[in-house]
């Protein structure tokens, strides 16, 4: 007779029992890195600043407070315009790029990506030197101010195009070109197909790029910091709570309703994305543009002119960190580079940027190649798996500025074992690498789903070590996305003010938080000079990138697939 | 071979860590304008080799809250160059230590904490000013003006940038000298109608006169100092002073209470107020709580002394600063610069 | 009977959650068999495989390996090579660098070792190369060298042949069947290509809904098809419904049929038989009815031919004819002729 017994349990090897261990320990680092520091946030705003419990007190506070709860509607407004002008421009410019024959087409693209190499701050500062009150395009305002919502929509959309570029140049390069063939033999003519086929076809991507932009710009901090004027927006006045007023409460419940659009946005997107890859057709042939003289003329001149503003943005803060006393004096100076005449740190925060980027890219992609890998690969329980995957897209959803406030409550709470980190290093490259998690792992995943199923099983069928395979297989395999995640860890750590502005400490002030303060003093051309130097610096990483994925993809293409 | 330049290696970080470790390092909170802390940290330093000082700079205001917010858990040694109205305030909160620094026989009364063992000790004087960017007023037709009454004028309409006085200590000893020159009710008048002028409230003190020099708008109600200091560097400025008068304040020196460098804290609050430290300060500013000491920087305001209200009760200001901020939040707050 | 076998499955269960994707499966394996499994897919062939392979745990009963019970050993504690569908060859390594990828060995040995199985599997020239610059078939061959190279005691083979040509896959089932027989080594293929499965196994082992349902020879399974399921799933099959009348007869609408089989007055039956055993009018006066050709489908060496008779009701009858019988008796669309099922190849199964 055979008895039912508890189910049978595999024997573990030493192995797996490891891979399974540090499983564990990355869910729950993720688990201690940004659950608990968001319920910290939660705790604290029904707190007061005397740490008796209130309740919603604070909540009611900030409804009662106009300049506060007028915030919320401007954080809207400000992001629903941005969104509409930036999606409108970057699906005319994915467009050009995927569905023309205009030249020029790799220019093109690589010049959208010029706004992500610069802190957000610097659109604000370029925009203050071109239409501010002394600013030579300032007639195009037709009276109004630069300082206020204007400026905050016209930085916000130089820093989010080469977002929502790069995600809707992905959605139109699939196309397939049976359908216009069909369309055509069924007599419809270049708009219907552009009504019926291309718009439908990149739906996904549009609602994709519309949910992306949006969330970028009700949580970035950058652009309205600078030329925000009297117009206030939720990111800025988390900030005004807590740095100005120390008043971390209402920061806290300021940081919830950040949290909000942020969450919804984030769900909305998961959603898409989940009917997209349903729909994604294996069998399509692709589509190949034919010449079209006029349609590609005039593409070619709309982006000759996005990308002629994005660059002439950039440019304006370069010429007018090396201008000795705008507008008085035009003669060139490297004075605004001795950083040290107007910011306490001087030069030493462009070396910790440095730092911190250096040490965000290499701790990060490591720990994300190898979350992604144990996730996607490794002998872990499905339960375990997708809890960690889920743990791993969370901080997507996350503000920088709410990442930042919950490190403080976290990390500042005096029973915390982990108290020490704080005013560290470490803290900011800790919260660099969990608020780029998300990206990263998807790279990371995405790379190693690609890989054949079984590697694991005929290495394990050979008696070879998981880590042999490991180092010899997977990671050869997946080097490109493993450099492209590592780029992207520097450029952001480079970049990123958000969530370091709360965090850092004297001796270890970044440089982009060097550009706000300067800005702050109304050092605008020393802002202007950091700002070009993080530009700078980004610019030649992402170049060194180019350069080695270029080599790598050389190398080894003998072995990548035909 | 490897194994050796690895040991000495070792070796030496652990040398360099060592000596490192021998300097104290002084955790100074500061509100001193960012291109004054390195002159004053290289100074004290030479004198004190064995001390590092470790700045945390931000606006009055900001370090204020800061400071009050760590009450529980002080992060701060020494602050120097705060507001006296600020001091004040964490003095009431009982968190400045008292200390008679070695030179205290030669401040001036009127520049210390009257306590036998002041919490706080002046270092110098400062006080709002009008930048006035003669350039961009002559385009625009501007007059100068002269006094805060004129300021209030509606020819400047969308003219003026002030600090933030929430944030900014300059923001403030505008507003307090405001209230204590016209009274209560006269100040909250005049101020709603300086309101429909103010194009921007800034969160520093300083940025109105560097906006001003820059041309971005004609008038900057700022600091003297950087009304000078943007003069000589070649702005289209004039400095100007106020006829009915001008609030100020003093940049002071306190020992945070429960420091845990306290040799070091005396160390520097005895340097701070020597000779050699006044004549650091009134390389920027005319009027020094050291008795003797004063010089006029160039492009300083020459009436400075003269213009300072006389009658600067601190002691009132420090008590009903919050209610003063709370007001003027709640009557001015949505057009203030986000900080 | 006799000696242990070398691989013995007791009672293997394997559930997700509600499912069962095995249902108490026992086997035995001979030393030296190749067996396959068979069945479509979903049916657990795969989970069994896996399980044997330690790459899944069971949910219950044992597995013994040469007599050693690894039910709860994991893969590199088992002893066998492994050949997946897609090859899963490393493809960074190149095909020497992949054969030797689970060897220990000493380098001048391993090199000697990947010469050999570079020979056996009749590529000697391809070590440099990168599996990306192979063909399909070529392949195939690199992953089953690389299973075969730490010459394990057992090899499992997960659909190996059906990513690829007919072609192909028809010149690798024999090279498949021929090393199988130069090695001897224990060989368990899972396919879902019933073609397959007859043209290599010793034994055939078929499953459906978690369950073996048939264990025996290629032919044993093609002649004698347990149940109406491998009837259909194992070459192809006419089914036609009848009920067995008081005689012991099969009466399909007004034909009556004799069969071998003892058959239980009154039931309801399906009657099964292969187009192949159908044939034009036999001496003797049983199983013989006058048919209709209603169309023909000429495959080359047969014709396939759609008959129908009054009495059989609707139901049409497929036969294979061969080209030359065609040819002899000039047979076309619309021709009457008598047609024989013989007793002997009918197989007549109860309906449940």
């Amino acid at each position: 007779m055979h008895a039912k017994t508890l189910p049978l349990r595999m024997k573990r090897t030493g192995d797996s029992l490891v891979l399974d261990g540090v499983l564990v320990l990355l869910g729950l680092f993720l688990v201690a890195f940004i659950v608990l520091p968001l319920v910290m946030v939660a705790l604290r705003s029904v707190y007061d600043r005397n740490d008796a419990f209130v309740g919603l007190a604070n909540y009611i506070a900030f409804l009662d407070t106009p300049s506060l709860s007028q915030s919320i509607g401007n954080s809207v407004t400000i992001a629903l315009v941005s969104t509409i002008i930036t999606t409108l421009l970057a699906f005319a410019y994915a467009y050009a790029i995927t569905r023309t024959a205009m030249p020029g087409k790799g220019v093109f693209k690589a010049l959208a990506q010029i706004p992500i190499l610069a802190p957000s701050l610097l659109p604000g500062i370029s925009l203050v030197y071109l239409f501010g009150n002394q600013g030579p395009l300032r007639f195009l305002l037709m009276g109004e101010s630069i300082y206020g919502p204007i400026g905050i929509v016209l930085g916000e959309v130089f820093y989010t195009f080469p977002h929502a570029v790069m995600i809707l140049t992905v959605a139109l390069s699939t196309a397939d070109a049976r359908l216009y063939e069909a369309a055509e033999s069924l007599g419809a003519g270049p708009l219907r197909r552009f009504f019926t086929i291309t718009v439908p076809g990149a739906r996904y991507g549009l609602i994709s790029a519309v949910f992306v932009v949006f969330t970028l710009v009700i949580t970035d901090f950058g652009v309205p910091k600078v030329v925000g004027g009297q117009y206030n927006v939720l990111a800025t006045d988390v900030y005004k709570q807590v740095v100005g007023q120390q008043n971390f409460g209402m920061g806290a419940v300021v940081g919830m309703v950040l949290l909000l659009p942020a969450v919804l946005a984030f769900a909305a997107d998961w959603i898409g994305q989940r009917k997209q890859t349903a729909l994604l057709s294996a069998r399509s042939v692709p589509y190949v543009p034919s010449r079209r003289p006029w349609c590609d003329g005039a593409m070619f001149a709309l982006c000759t002119l996005i990308a002629g503003l994005l660059a002439g943005i950039l440019g304006t803060a370069a010429f007018a960190s090396l201008i000795r006393y705008w507008p008085y004096d035009l003669t060139p100076t490297l004075a605004h580079y001795a950083f040290a005449e107007v910011d306490e740190t001087g030069w030493r925060s462009y070396g910790n940027s440095l730092i911190l980027a250096g040490l965000t890219a290499v701790i990060g992609t490591v720990t994300v190649f190898a979350g992604a890998y144990l996730v996607e690969r490794g002998p872990a329980s499905a339960g375990i798996k997708a809890a960690v995957r889920l743990l791993a897209i969370l901080p997507l959803a996350v503000p920088g500025m709410v990442l930042g406030l919950a490190y403080i409550f976290f990390f500042n709470h005096p029973g915390n074992p982990m108290n020490a980190l704080y005013g560290t290093m470490g803290i900011l490259v800790l919260s660099t690498v969990v608020h780029f998690y998300t990206v990263s792992h998807l790279t990371a995943a995405t790379a190693l789903k690609q890989l054949d199923a079984e590697f694991e099983s005929v290495s394990a069928s050979l008696k070879v070590p998981v880590w042999r395979t490991f180092f010899r297989v997977t990671v050869p395999l997946c080097l490109l996305a493993i450099l492209d995640i590592a780029l992207y860890f520097f450029v952001n750590a480079m970049t990123t003010v958000s969530a370091v502005v709360f965090l850092y400490a004297p001796d270890t002030k970044p440089a982009s938080v060097a550009v706000l303060n300067m800005d702050d003093a109304g050092e605008i051309a020393g802002a202007a000079a950091m700002a070009m130097m993080i530009v700078y610096t980004s610019a030649a990483v992402r170049l060194l990138h180019t350069g080695a994925s270029h080599w790598l993809s050389q190398r080894t293409q003998t072995w990548r697939r035909r | 071979m490897t194994l050796r330049l690895a040991v000495a290696t070792t070796a030496a970080v652990v040398l360099a860590t060592g000596t490192a470790a021998a300097a104290t390092k002084l955790t100074v909170y500061t509100a001193l304008e960012p291109e004054q802390l390195g002159p004053y940290k290289k100074a004290f330093e030479t004198d004190n080799p064995d001390i590092t000082i470790q700045w945390v700079r931000d606006s009055t205001g900001v370090v204020t809250a800061k400071l009050l917010a760590e009450k529980a858990n002080p992060q701060a040694d020494v602050v120097w160059g705060l507001a006296a109205s600020s001091l004040m305030i964490l003095d009431q909160q009982g968190m400045l230590d008292g200390y008679a620094p070695a030179g205290l026989a030669t401040i001036k009364p009127e520049f210390r904490d009257a306590k036998d063992q002041p919490t706080w000790v002046g270092m110098d004087a400062w006080m709002a000013a009008l930048c006035f960017n003669t350039v961009e007023a002559g385009k625009k037709n501007l007059p100068k003006p002269q006094s805060w009454a004129d300021l209030a004028k509606p020819e400047y309409k969308g003219q003026v940038v002030m600090p933030n006085p929430a944030s900014s200590g300059t923001g403030f000893l505008a507003v307090s000298g405001w209230m204590q020159i016209m009274g209560d009710k006269p100040a909250w008048e005049y101020m709603d109608k300086l309101h429909d002028n103010v194009a921007v409230y800034t969160h520093s003190g300083s940025k109105p006169c560097k906006m001003a020099a820059a041309g971005e708008y004609p008038i900057g109600l700022s600091i003297e100092y950087t009304g000078a200091q943007q003069k000589t560097k070649g702005a289209p400025i004039d400095v100007i002073l106020a006829s009915e008068g001008t609030g100020w304040d003093m940049e002071a020196t306190a020992i945070v209470k429960g420091t845990k460098n306290l040799d070091a804290a005396r160390k520097l609050a005895d340097w701070a107020s020597t000779d050699k430290a006044a004549k650091l300060y009134t390389q920027y500013y005319a009027v020094a709580a050291v008795k003797g000491v004063s010089n006029y920087p160039a492009n300083y305001p020459a009436n400075a002394e003269a213009a300072m209200i006389k009658k600067n009760d601190f002691a009132w200001a420090a008590s009903n600063r919050d209610a003063i901020l709370a007001e003027w939040s709640k009557r001015y707050n949505a057009k203030s610069e986000p900080k | 009977m006799t000696a242990t076998p070398y691989l013995r499955l007791s009672n293997v269960v394997k559930s997700f959650g509600a499912f069962q994707a095995l249902k108490d499966v026992s086997l035995d394996i001979e030393r030296g068999e190749f067996v396959c499994f068979l069945g479509p897919s979903g049916c657990g062939k795969t989970t069994l495989l896996r399980i044997i392979a330690g790459l899944d745990p069971q949910t219950a009963g044992t597995v013994e390996i040469g007599g050693r019970d690894v039910s709860r050993l994991p893969p590199s504690a088992r002893d066998y090579g492994i050949v997946f569908q897609s090859y899963a060859l490393f493809p960074n390594l190149t095909v020497a660098r992949n054969i030797a990828y689970g060897l220990k060995l000493k380098r001048k040995a391993e090199e000697e070792r990947v010469r050999e199985l570079l020979a056996l599997i009749g590529l000697p020239d391809i070590g440099a190369k990168f599996p990306s610059q192979l063909s399909g078939g070529q392949q195939q061959r690199v992953a089953l060298a690389r299973a075969l190279a730490p010459s394990p005691g057992l090899l499992l083979l997960d659909e190996p042949l059906s990513a690829l040509d007919a072609q192909v896959r028809l010149h690798l089932r024999r090279q498949i069947r021929e090393l199988h027989c130069r090695l001897g080594i224990t060989t368990i293929m899972v396919t879902h290509d019933q073609e397959e499965a007859l043209t290599m196994a010793d034994r055939i082992v078929v499953m459906n809904h978690g369950e073996i349902v048939q264990t025996g020879t290629p032919g044993a399974i093609y002649r004698a098809p347990a149940t109406p399921f491998i009837a259909d799933f194992v070459g192809t099959m006419n089914f036609l419904k009848g009920s067995v009348d008081d005689s012991g007869r099969i009466r399909l609408g007004s034909v009556h049929l004799h069969s071998d089989q003892p058959l239980t007055p009154g039931a309801d039956v399906t009657v099964c038989v292969r187009p192949e055993d159908v044939v034009i009018h036999r001496p003797g006066p049983v199983n013989t009815v006058d048919m209709r050709i209603e169309a023909m489908e000429f495959l080359g060496p047969f014709h396939r031919v759609r008959l129908a008779a009054d009495g059989f009701g609707a139901q049409p009858l497929t036969a294979d004819f061969s080209a030359n019988l065609v040819r002899d008796h000039r047979l076309a669309t619309g021709d009457r002729l008598p047609v024989t099922l013989p007793a002997e190849h009918l197989r007549v199964y109860p309906v449940a």
